[in-house]
């Protein structure tokens, strides 16, 4: 699939906003007045940036409402409905901490649930897909999730629960991994299933519909990028999860240290989402020729 | 609304015979010509006249080689357009509803008012049905001609796709695939037409034929035996060359 900045970017950035807000609703840490303020600015910083660059890679972002609509069957709008609710109830919830000096518990909770049910329906947006197996499997949502449950512990500096979210995180990561690369084949779908020609003979794709290239090649048989996937997977698994978890397992980590551990992590989960996408192979591929 | 209908009333679709298609693609700008400049944004081109040419196609024609276990390679041209698949997974994943399934026809249609140009459900397809248009940013995809196959101004012959109707080898044929006694229902039923990958349970309407057996060599001719190569070995001066080599 095409790596589209503005697509990795919005999953990433807007995943560690979100992150961070499931925490700050459930107390972690109990924040009000000017800490608050801050605490909640690089939360919706994050997670309404994210969600703005998103609007970059639609066609017509104007149009942008419309997606409220189709709840019942779309999970793109379900997490557009989400999305909007927790910002909207964590919103009270950080107007009364910051102004009043008083967190209404409740409305955390909800904020939070609602937060976390961003994160996740995004990931089913790429976990429904079947036409893509690397991102049809169950651990899709539980590697998205976590993620931004990592980072958005780093960011609230909690520093028990970035552990726990980290490792779990960096494990989940290399799983996804694993199971991924052999999804495709695992899936059964071939050059002979695609034209059900298996019958007649040996198949090899002799000529593309064009000379030219288009829109199904450009977005879903994108292969630029997986020349230095090995060496990108370590790097994400580096600076996205193990260089933090070090750094916050140092005795008395300061805030420098906490900073050095969130851009780390940032630059990590950037290369893991050039990864998610650039690694993934839709089927659509096998009927020019390639494997995905 | 993106729930897809419980059943809808016909199935309208295309049967392709892989079998009679000569690969002349006259279907594909039949295609692209009548929907250019009817139903809803024109498909546009980028760079038509460049170095990288690119554009908008609702039917795509690929050629492939198929070598069976015994005798020679053969081509098999192969048109690919929308399925309009009875669980269409386009359809579902639309968050503005701008894609939808219609109950009395089963056609698969975009509201191109309602297109946020997402590109979500071209993920969705497995097929590769549909393509955004990168000038007009709306999804584009097989409309079966739904603007001729009702169309009362047009001459009854010309209500049917227009990729059906200029195909010159009759490789294309249009009808209610939900109705067991309807022609194209018929054909498939007596030439064995299948289903693109069966199994994303994406239960496409339209179908394939297979390309048909083809003669053996060996069942050619009676006069074959003796037009079988007389020489062996070679004779004159090439014998006399290749015993010399020989003996190097």
């Amino acid at each position: 699939m095409h790596p589209a900045p503005s697509v990795i970017i919005f999953t990433t950035l807007s995943g560690l906003g979100f992150g961070l807000l499931v925490f700050l609703g459930l107390g972690f840490p109990p924040v009000t007045g000017w800490v608050a303020f801050v605490f909640f600015l690089i939360a919706y910083a994050l997670s309404v940036g994210g969600l703005l660059a998103s609007t970059f890679h639609l066609g017509h972002p104007e149009r942008a409402l419309k997606a409220f609509r189709q709840w019942r069957t779309s999970w793109l709008s379900r997490e557009a409905i989400a999305a909007v609710a927790a910002l909207l109830v964590m919103g009270l919830y950080a107007l009364f901490a910051v102004f009043f000096g008083t967190r209404i518990a409740a409305l955390g909770w909800i904020g939070a649930a609602l937060s976390l049910a961003t994160v996740i329906t995004t990931a089913m947006i790429y976990t429904q897909i079947k036409a893509v197996p690397r991102w049809h499997q169950a651990l899709t949502p539980l590697h998205l999730t976590t993620a931004s449950l990592a980072g958005g512990a780093l960011l609230a500096g909690q520093i028990t629960l970035a552990q726990i979210f980290l490792f779990l995180g960096g494990i989940i990561q290399i799983a996804h991994w694993l199971r991924g690369d052999g999804r495709f084949a695992q899936a059964g779908q071939s050059i002979a299933s695609a034209t059900g020609l298996s019958e007649a003979g040996r198949i090899r794709a002799f000529e593309a519909p064009h000379t030219g290239t288009n829109y199904l090649l450009r977005e879903m048989v994108h292969v630029v990028g997986r020349k230095h996937a090995q060496r990108l997977r370590i790097i994400a698994l580096g600076l996205g999860f193990v260089l933090p978890l070090t750094l916050i397992l140092i005795p008395g980590a300061s805030h420098g240290l906490g900073g050095l551990a969130v851009l780390s992590h940032i630059l990590g989960m950037l290369a893991s989402r050039w990864l998610f996408f650039a690694q993934a192979e839709h089927v659509v591929g096998l009927y020019y020729g390639a494997r995905g | 609304m993106t729930s897809l209908p419980e059943t809808t009333q016909r199935k309208l679709g295309l049967v392709i015979d892989l079998d009679t298609c000569v690969g002349c693609h006259a279907c594909v700008i039949a295609c692209k010509s009548w929907n250019t400049e009817n139903y809803g944004a024109p498909l546009s081109d980028q760079d038509p006249y460049g170095a990288a040419p690119s554009g908008t196609f609702l039917n795509r024609v690929h050629s492939y080689e198929i070598t069976p276990p015994h005798g020679q390679a053969q081509l098999v041209h192969f048109p690919k357009s929308c399925l309009h698949c009875e669980d269409a997974p386009c359809v579902t994943v639309c968050p503005t509803g701008a894609s939808y399934k219609r109950s009395e026809d089963g056609i698969v249609l975009v509201n191109e008012a309602d297109c946020i140009g997402c590109g979500l459900c071209a993920w969705a397809c497995p097929y590769g049905a549909r393509e955004m248009d990168q000038t007009a940013g709306v999804m584009k995809k097989c409309t079966l001609c739904v603007d001729r196959i009702y169309n009362e101004n047009l001459p009854p012959e010309d209500r049917e796709p227009a990729c059906v109707r200029t195909c010159p080898a009759g490789a294309r044929h249009f009808g209610d695939l939900g109705d067991p006694d309807s022609d194209v229902s018929q054909l498939v039923a007596a030439r064995g037409g299948f289903d693109l990958m069966p199994d994303l349970g994406t239960k496409p309407v339209n179908k394939y034929l297979p390309p048909r057996p083809k003669d053996q060599w060996d069942e050619t001719d009676i006069l074959a035996p003796f037009l079988e190569p007389v020489a062996d070995s070679p004779q004159g001066f090439l014998g006399w060359l290749d015993r010399a080599l020989e003996r190097l």
